[in-house]
């Protein structure tokens, strides 16, 4: 009887929040403001500066989703989840969007019954040694000592690696990347793995870089997204059609510099229709003519994005790697606006 | 005849020696010394042992934290200043960090221009519980004491100053209820009207009234939401308000856990025992997570209200026990004199029995409360940037990625002196009320 109530409950809860997911762009424009997930800080991808403002290639994109909503990029609230937190904060509604470097795994987008709409970053997780060990590969690391953060997809990628290649591992377990730092420089672990992306910035900060060597092998494909609640297509379209306009926006060679000047009209139609003077892409999304326009003047294209957060102009200094055009050899590729 | 004496005892010395010292060994730090530091071979090898863990632990952290430096805009640049002064092989302590994140680790996101409503607020606060914690303050200012609680809301979050109005005067109508109405319709029904009517004006009349009050006078400031707030700001708030809630609470509770009637004892019991027996932990992810399940979709309560009322129902039950052990310590003589007097259950507690009790409790109080304080960074797992939350933030940029001994020192030098100056108050306020004959 009593699980019979409890199971009406929850069931009520779920149809409810499904109905109520079916109209995430008009309680966003209601509330005024984008209720955007990020992490509680990750170098590069999302941490608030000295005037508390966020910053990072994450919160560009929730800026750039807020852009091209309201045309301004500052009606965001940012909401910052942990690794335990950030699917709940999306299933229950507290955020719209998440922007959360989360790794798209199928479980995730069927199980969890979240929708996936791109992918941001193409990252994977690799192993950080001191130089003066001497190792060159990671089929050298048997028997080592590896700094590991619980919870994750590294966890089970480790775990996976080691076994296929017939080699042991003692894991330490550590809960935070600020912690494995400590950790890894105190001498607590010979080898720290994570994703590549937070291997370089970890190794940004460290008194002396390069007596620390980021190993050539990549073990896992971890291609990091935004994603949105299953279900509430209109909303999915407009986060993913606005990643593909920064991706596509850096492809057709429009940058936050030139946005304005293109939009009076070029030869391109493909710049017409994405920048709103020709067409109705806005439209058929639900939003103003000049949405892709905003996002782009707001945070400017993907390689600007990418440059001003963690390209090798800044300390992280990762490369574009995977993460370059089609046409540069990389993996983004964004369909067609038409 | 005096010479005869004179010769008779010539050994009797007739004046006063000079006092001479004590002997090198019996006076002054020496002394001290033999008698507190070596005064068995065991204690002299365990002193010379102390010093040098003492010596040693000094001389790896007091030029680290002396020669510390705090004028630099990111870790790189502290580094290449040290780099400068001390060579490139001291290890000197970042301190800039500090300097260049004061604000965000004292407010958190709160707009800049607005701090002096949150300093202004603690003043409130500490002027509304001075008359509670010193007699020697004017008792005039109880009445503070109870506009405090709106006050500080209103100067915190802003907003229409309406709303602290409307919600303060159903405590009013509580208060006049429970007065005047039990000589009107009995005791009973003013008791239960003095919870009924409030709880129906808040729920039904409160939201329109503060819309039309408004509407009439609209008189407020810019309001802050709570996804603004951080930082020991944050920390304070919950653990002010978990304190101030969690002891009349916490005293009500123990009251039902002794209670004679079966439905309030019960109640009381479970409560306690529930919230008692499941980690903080767990009933913060409860909050943060499964309500939202349970919660109609739209819903906006707040996050921050949801972890104060779960840490005020956690203190509360350990604040129960540890005054039903008050309670429990009173001889039964005490409870048959109030009943000889005359006196009925609340004015026995009121005047005999509460006194004695919570005297008696003040130290597990006082533990509680200190452990309650420091508990409030565990909100940090839910996703709120309490200091904690905001070291993390802070080292996630590029400046201060890395920084990591500077933030903790600070954070818990900080809590450290909030949590001391309890515990010597509470050793004043024991001092004061000790009226045994000792």
């Amino acid at each position: 009887m009593k699980k019979s109530v409890l199971l009406g409950t929850l069931a009520i809860a779920g149809l409810a929040a499904g109905f109520a997911s079916a109209q995430t762009l008009d309680e966003v424009q209601a509330r005024g403001s984008l209720n955007c997930g990020v992490t509680t800080g990750l170098v590069g991808f999302a941490a608030p500066n000295a005037s508390g403002e966020w910053e990072g290639f994450d919160v560009g994109l929730c800026r750039a989703v807020a852009a091209a909503v309201f045309g301004d990029a500052t009606a965001v609230n940012f909401v910052p989840t942990t690794g335990q937190t950030r699917f709940t904060a999306l299933a229950s509604g507290e955020v719209d969007m998440l922007a959360r470097n989360t790794t798209w795994t199928f479980s995730r987008d069927v199980d969890l019954r979240f929708e996936f709409v791109g992918i941001n970053y193409y990252d994977g997780q690799g192993f950080m040694v001191p130089r003066e060990l001497g190792v060159a590969s990671a089929m050298e690391l048997d028997g080592a000592t590896v700094c590991i953060q619980t919870g994750t997809t590294t966890e089970l990628n480790l775990a996976d690696f080691f076994s296929s290649n017939g080699m042991s591992y003692e894991p330490v377990p550590i809960e935070t990347n600020a912690e494995a730092q400590q950790q890894y420089l105190a001498g607590a672990c010979d080898v720290y793995t994570t994703d590549a992306s937070g291997l370089a910035a970890t190794r940004a900060t460290f008194e002396d870089p390069s007596a620390h060597v980021v190993l050539p092998e990549i073990i896992s494909k971890e291609p990091l997204g935004p994603l949105v609640r299953h279900g509430d297509n209109e909303w999915g379209d407009i986060v993913r059609w606005t990643l593909n306009a920064l991706i596509a926006a850096e492809e057709l060679g429009i940058t936050s510099a030139n946005v304005a000047e293109l939009a009076s009209g070029t030869d391109n139609p493909e710049i017409n229709r994405l920048l709103g003077t020709e067409g109705e892409l806005g439209g058929m999304l639900g939003l103003s003519s000049d949405w892709a326009q905003n996002a782009i003047a707001a945070v400017g294209n993907y390689g600007q994005l990418f440059e001003d957060n963690i390209g090798e102009s800044t300390p992280i200094g990762l490369s574009r790697g995977l993460n370059a055009q089609w046409t540069d050899g990389g993996l983004l590729y964004s369909p067609p606006f038409r | 005849m005096s010479d005869v004496h004179a010769q008779t005892v010539s050994y009797v010395r007739e004046t006063m020696l000079p006092e001479a010292e004590p002997p090198v060994t019996e006076r002054g730090a020496i002394k001290w010394l033999r008698e507190n530091l070596f005064s068995s071979w065991l204690n002299a090898i365990l002193t010379i042992l102390s010093l040098f863990v003492i010596y040693y632990v000094l001389s790896h952290t007091l030029g680290w934290m002396l020669y510390g430096i705090w004028d630099a805009g990111s870790l790189t640049e502290c580094r290449q200043i040290r780099n400068e002064l001390y060579g490139e092989d001291a290890s000197v302590a970042c301190w800039a960090v500090l300097a260049d994140r004061w604000d965000q680790l004292l407010f958190g996101f709160y707009p800049q221009d607005l701090y002096w409503r949150p300093v202004a607020a603690l003043l409130v606060f500490f002027v509304a519980v001075s008359p509670i914690l010193f007699e020697g303050v004017p008792r005039k200012l109880f009445y503070l004491t109870a506009a405090a609680p709106f006050i500080c809301f209103w100067l915190i979050w802003g907003g229409t100053i309406w709303g602290p109005i409307v919600v303060a005067l159903g405590f009013v109508i509580a208060g006049a209820i429970f007065r005047y109405g039990a000589e009107m319709v009995g005791p009973l029904l003013a008791i239960i009207g003095a919870f009924l009517v409030p709880i129906l004006y808040w729920l039904l009349l409160a939201g329109p009234l503060t819309g039309m009050l408004n509407s009439i006078a609209p008189i407020g400031m810019q309001y802050v939401s709570s996804d603004e707030i951080g930082g020991f700001m944050l920390a304070f708030i919950i653990g002010i308000t978990g304190i101030i809630l969690s002891f009349p609470l916490g005293i009500l509770l123990a009251l039902g856990r002794q209670s004679d009637l079966f439905i309030i004892n019960k109640t009381c019991v479970t409560f306690i025992e529930v919230i008692r027996g499941v980690p903080l932990i767990v009933w913060l992810f409860t909050a943060s997570l499964l309500l939202n399940y349970f919660l109609p979709p739209g819903t906006n309560f707040d996050l921050l209200l949801r972890v104060i009322i779960m840490v005020t129902f956690f203190a509360s039950a350990y604040m129960a026990e540890v005054i039903r052990g008050g309670l429990a310590a009173l001889p039964r003589g005490q409870y048959e004199g109030a009943d000889s007097l005359g006196l009925n259950y609340w004015q026995s507690m009121q005047l005999i029995i509460l006194p004695q009790a919570l005297k008696i409790s003040i130290p597990g109080i006082v533990n509680t409360f200190i452990g309650l304080f420091k508990d409030t960074t565990l909100v940090v797992f839910v996703g709120l940037s309490d200091p904690i939350g905001f070291s993390n933030l802070i080292r996630a940029t590029t400046d201060w990625n890395g920084i990591y001994w500077e933030l903790f020192i600070f954070i818990g030098l900080c809590f450290f002196i909030c949590c001391f100056s309890m515990s010597k108050y509470s050793q004043f306020l024991e001092r004061k009320l000790r009226t045994e004959h000792r």
